[in-house]
């Protein structure tokens, strides 16, 4: 067994330039995945049971479908249904929409956790549901489940690389194209998932950082 | 709806599902079985053994699956590992889920007064009889909601699994899908399905819990 460093380090770049898409793919999807996930947790609480059974519905079906089948599923649907979207921001849609229905039942934990004295006090005061949402409940939801949150950051950017399957060149794909170029498969995976670790590693120790600064789980 | 085609691809289809379940439980199993060894080891060690598995532990859980299926199956050659795509799929699953499961054993280990450990010793068990004894029968109580809670999650897993080839369900379906030139169909089936699946095996999970606790609630 030879173990190649040079094509490590000739290929690094190639490397890092991808895992920029991996980044762009990840945090679009927690961006999307949160703001639906604030409003899939809105209908899960609401009063009115229809909605509040779709959104237990749409929890429900989101976490129970292997994700990987949840891209193919929408790569192939879109075009059926004559919608042409740039494959990239399908991939973090898809992402978002399963990522979604996790966020929602983080949120509903944290919100659980808001004396419900809050709102009656909003209530009181005349405060409409929008703005008890908006500059109530949802910073403090969001604050208290910071941790879940970042974990779930996480879980994206290795669920990420499954972007790789439908053709977009973030890290796995581009992994996957050098070794095909270079034929050597463990150095280059070795090392995308060095990246991976790293990432995570700095995602991790950013959370733990916020953590302390907003004094989560703290008097 | 061309449903006759499910009839037609009904064995593959069949057989596909066989190989899931395959991968499946032999990796949930294989995985608990070495995360059990790992948390194990971790408890009757000192410093340096705690550090190299904690090592391990964030390895692996800070890397994609898929990444780590790729370094088995592709990179398995370099270092005289040779396995068929099943193997490869078993083989990953047993390393993806070890951590996680160890994880879960030591928190159960955690979990366990200290008192007990010292006071077994003192009546001359060993040490193997105090986990079996002792331990186990106590920590299965708490540790048995989140041990079935990653099984489900490994269910869905088993769709990676179709990137290095495993014939299972989701790589029979894509078959399928590419010689009859049909997708929406058979991905929205088996969405459906994958979901019916992961739904089962939740309440089998919940019958399990309230099976191992029912001494609890017999008071």
């Amino acid at each position: 067994m030879d173990f190649s460093f040079s094509t490590i380090t000739h290929n690094l770049p190639y490397l890092l330039a991808a895992a920029r898409w991996t980044l762009i793919i990840s945090f679009a999807g927690m961006l999307v995945g949160l703001g639906l996930g604030i409003l899939v947790c809105a209908a899960r609480l609401s009063r009115h049971r229809w909605l509040s059974s779709f959104a237990a519905l749409y929890v429900s079906f989101f976490r129970g479908v292997p994700l990987l089948v949840q891209l193919l599923a929408f790569f192939y649907i879109l075009p059926y249904a004559g919608i042409d979207l740039p494959a990239t921001v399908a991939a973090f849609l898809s992402i978002g929409m399963c990522s979604a229905a996790y966020n929602a039942e983080i949120l509903r934990g944290s919100l659980q956790a808001i004396p419900a004295g809050q709102k009656e006090a909003a209530d009181a005061l005349g405060i409409a549901p929008f703005a008890l949402w908006r500059r109530i409940l949802v910073p403090q939801a969001l604050r208290i489940g910071l941790p879940s949150h970042v974990n779930e950051l996480i879980l994206l950017v290795k669920v990420s690389s499954l972007a790789s399957v439908v053709g977009i060149g973030e890290l796995t794909r581009v992994a996957q194209n050098i070794t095909g170029q270079t034929y050597r498969p463990l150095e280059i995976y070795l090392a995308a998932a060095c990246v991976y670790f790293v990432i995570n590693a700095i995602l991790a120790y950013a959370g733990r950082m916020a953590e302390r600064r907003l004094n989560v789980g703290g008097a | 709806m061309e449903l006759d085609l499910f009839v037609r691809y009904g064995p593959a289809l069949l057989h596909g599902f066989g190989i899931t379940i395959l991968c499946w439980i032999a990796g949930s199993l294989g995985g608990m079985a070495l995360g059990f060894l790992i948390a194990c080891i971790y408890q009757w060690s000192g410093r340096w053994i705690r550090g190299l598995l904690q090592a391990y532990i964030e390895i692996v859980r800070g890397t994609p699956f898929m990444i780590q299926l790729f370094i088995l199956y592709y990179g398995g050659p370099h270092f005289g590992l040779l396995l068929s795509p099943v193997e490869a799929g078993i083989a990953g699953f047993v390393v993806y889920g070890s951590p996680y499961f160890a994880e879960i054993f030591r928190a159960g280990f955690a979990s366990t007064p200290k008192g007990q450990f010292e006071a077994a010793r003192c009546m001359g068990f060993s040490e193997w009889t105090i986990v079996r004894r002792i331990v186990l029968p106590q920590m299965l109580v708490s540790i048995t909601a989140p041990l079935t809670n990653f099984v489900i999650i490994l269910t869905k897993e088993t769709a990676i699994l179709s990137v290095v080839t495993v014939p299972e369900l989701l790589y029979e379906t894509q078959t399928m899908a590419a010689e009859t030139f049909t997708y929406v169909e058979p991905f929205l089936v088996l969405s459906l399905f994958y979901w019916a699946m992961v739904e089962f095996t939740s309440w089998l999970g919940r019958r399990v819990e309230l099976r191992v606790t029912r001494h609890l609630r017999r008071a």
